[in-house]
C-alpha cells in the first residue's frame, strides 16, 4: 500500500531541522495576550512584531463591547451559509459600512480573507477567461486563480512593461481578461505601481482587481487602499480585502461599483458552500471600520512607526526587502540556517517576528519579517531595533 | 521550422541558473523531480522560456509538463 503521507516526509525532515535549532518558530503559542503588541509565550513577555495587527485595534474597548453584545443578541455562530440559512442583520450592516468606507456601491463579505480571494477570483473568471497575476502574488491568489479554471499567465513582479508584453501575446483571444495586483506585497513590503498598470488599460482591454489585504486601512488619505493612495480608485474594477489585519477580526470582502456585482453571490462556491462569519467577529469588524474612519491618526502613527523601524534596521546595515518605507519591514538573510538561528536569537531577546523561507518567498529569499502596528510605542520600536542589533552583533 | 532537437539545448541553457546541484541535463530530465526545484522555481524558469521564444505557456499547461523533452514539444507547438 502506498502511504499517502509518505510524500510529505521531506517536509517533516525540513521541519525537524528547523525546530532542532531552538523553539518552533512556525508554531509559537501565545498563552496570554496582554495587548495588541504584547503576549506571554513560555512564561515570558514578548513584543509582537509579526502579527499584521496594523491598526492595533484588537483590544479596542468599543470593538470588544460590540462583540460581546453580538454574542448576547445573535449567539455564538451562524451554523450555515447565507445562501442556505439566510443572513444575519449584522452581515448586511457590515457590507453597507464597508461599501461606505470604500466609497463603492457593492460589497460582499466572506468568512476568511483566504476565501475572499478564492471566491472573488473564481467568481470573476471562468474557463474561457485569462487571469494575469503578479509573480509575487499571495498563495490565496494563486489558489483562487486555479479554482477559476481560467487560463493563468504570470507576469514579472511589479513590472507593467512585462505585463504589456504578455497581454500582447494573447491579444484578440476570446474571453475576458483579469489583471490581479496587490496593494502591499506581504513578503517584501513593496506596493504595486498602480499608475503604470492603469496606463495599460489605454492599450489593452482588461478588468483590474487589487487585493488590499495588507493595505486596507493603511494606504491612502481615507485608508481605502492602493487605489486611494494613487488617486486612481475609479480605474480599479474590483477590490479584495481581509478583516484579519487592520480590522483585527477574521473574514474578508470583495467590493466594486460593477452593476452585476451582486450576482457573484450565486456564482462563488467559497461564498455559497461555507458557514457565514460568526456574529461576534462581524460585530467587531463593523465597529473597527467605524474606528478606522473616525481616527485617521492611527494611520499617521503606523507610518511614523514604520519609518522608525525601517530606517532603524536599514541604518544597522541590513539589506531591506524593498526600497520604500512600509508597514511590512522585511530584512534579507543569506540562508535558511542563519534565518532560523537569528529568529531564535530575536525571540530570546523578547521580540517575535516572522520567519519566511522558500518557497513561500519570492526569488528563494530568506527573510525575517516584521509587521508594524499603530499600537507599538516608540520605545517598543526602539527595543525591536536594539534586539536586532544584539542578535546580529552589528 | 524549429525542431525539438534545436529547442532542447536552448532549454538546457535556460535551465542552468535553476540547476543549483549541477545535475546532468538532458531531454529526459524530469525538471521538478530531478533538479530539486520548488513550484515557484519551475514557474520562474517557465517565464524565461516564454520570453526567450516570445510565446505564452500558461500555468495550467505547466502542470502537465515534467521533462525537458515535453517542454520542448510544447514550445515547438507554439513557435
Amino acid at each position: 500500500m502506498v502511504d499517502l503521507l509518505d510524500k510529505h516526509k521531506g517536509i517533516m525532515e525540513r521541519f525537524q531541522r528547523m525546530t532542532s535549532l531552538g523553539i518552533n518558530g512556525l508554531g509559537v503559542t501565545n498563552d496570554q495576550m496582554l495587548s495588541p503588541t504584547r503576549a506571554m509565550v513560555d512564561g515570558r513577555e514578548i513584543i509582537l512584531a509579526g502579527t499584521n495587527n496594523y491598526m492595533g485595534i484588537t483590544f479596542d474597548p468599543r470593538c470588544i463591547a460590540a462583540g460581546k453584545k453580538a454574542l448576547d443578541e445573535f449567539g455564538t455562530g451562524t451554523t450555515g451559509s447565507r445562501i442556505a440559512n439566510g443572513s444575519f442583520a449584522l452581515h448586511k450592516e457590515l457590507e453597507a459600512e464597508l461599501a461606505s468606507f470604500l466609497g463603492l456601491e457593492h460589497c460582499i463579505i466572506f468568512t476568511t480573507g483566504y476565501q475572499a480571494n478564492l471566491g472573488m477570483l473564481s467568481g470573476l473568471a471562468g474557463p474561457k477567461d485569462t487571469i494575469y497575476l503578479d509573480a509575487d502574488s499571495h498563495s490565496s491568489i494563486y489558489d483562487g486563480c486555479t479554482l477559476s479554471g481560467a487560463k493563468l499567465v504570470r507576469f514579472r513582479h511589479n513590472d507593467a512593461a512585462d505585463l504589456d508584453k504578455r497581454l500582447s501575446r494573447s491579444e484578440g483571444e476570446e474571453g475576458g481578461r483579469l489583471v490581479v495586483l496587490e496593494g502591499i506585497y506581504s513578503m517584501l513590503g513593496d506596493r504595486a505601481p498602480l499608475k503604470d498598470f492603469v496606463e495599460l488599460k489605454k492599450k489593452h482591454e482588461f478588468q483590474l482587481c487589487v487585493d488590499d489585504a495588507h493595505s486596507f486601512g493603511v494606504l491612502g488619505p481615507n485608508g481605502r487602499g492602493l487605489g486611494d493612495e494613487a488617486g486612481l480608485s475609479e480605474h480599479v474594477d474590483f477590490v479584495i480585502g481581509t478583516f484579519s489585519k487592520s480590522v483585527g477580526a477574521i473574514g474578508g470582502f470583495g467590493a466594486s461599483n460593477h452593476p452585476l456585482f451582486e450576482t457573484l453571490r450565486y456564482a462563488m462556491r467559497p461564498y455559497m458552500f461555507t458557514a457565514s462569519a460568526s456574529p461576534a467577529s462581524i460585530a467587531t469588524s463593523i465597529e473597527a471600520i467605524k474606528v478606522l474612519k473616525a481616527e485617521p491618526e492611527r494611520r499617521a502613527k503606523i507610518w511614523a512607526n514604520s519609518e522608525r523601524l525601517y530606517n532603524g534596521l536599514k541604518g544597522l546595515g541590513f539589506e531591506m526587502g524593498c526600497d520604500v518605507v512600509s508597514p511590512v519591514v522585511a530584512v534579507k538573510i543569506p540562508d535558511e540556517l542563519t534565518t532560523i538561528t537569528k529568529w531564535n536569537a530575536l525571540f530570546q531577546g523578547g521580540v517575535y517576528v516572522n520567519m519566511a523561507v522558500p518557497p513561500g518567498t519570492p526569488n528563494r529569499l530568506c527573510l525575517l519579517r516584521c509587521s508594524v502596528s499603530a499600537a507599538h510605542t516608540t520605545q517598543e520600536i526602539d527595543h525591536i531595533i536594539a534586539v536586532f542589533k544584539q542578535a546580529f552583533n552589528v | 521550422m524549429t525542431e525539438i532537437a534545436d529547442i532542447v539545448p536552448v532549454l538546457v541553457d535556460l535551465l542552468k541558473p535553476f540547476n543549483t546541484e549541477n545535475k546532468p541535463l538532458t531531454e529526459a530530465t524530469d525538471i521538478p523531480a530531478e533538479l530539486n526545484i520548488d513550484s515557484v522555481g519551475v514557474l520562474d524558469f517557465i517565464m524565461e522560456v516564454e520570453d526567450h521564444f516570445d510565446i505564452e505557456i500558461p500555468m495550467n499547461a505547466v502542470a502537465n509538463i515534467r521533462t525537458v523533452g515535453e517542454l520542448a514539444a510544447y514550445v515547438k507547438s507554439k513557435v
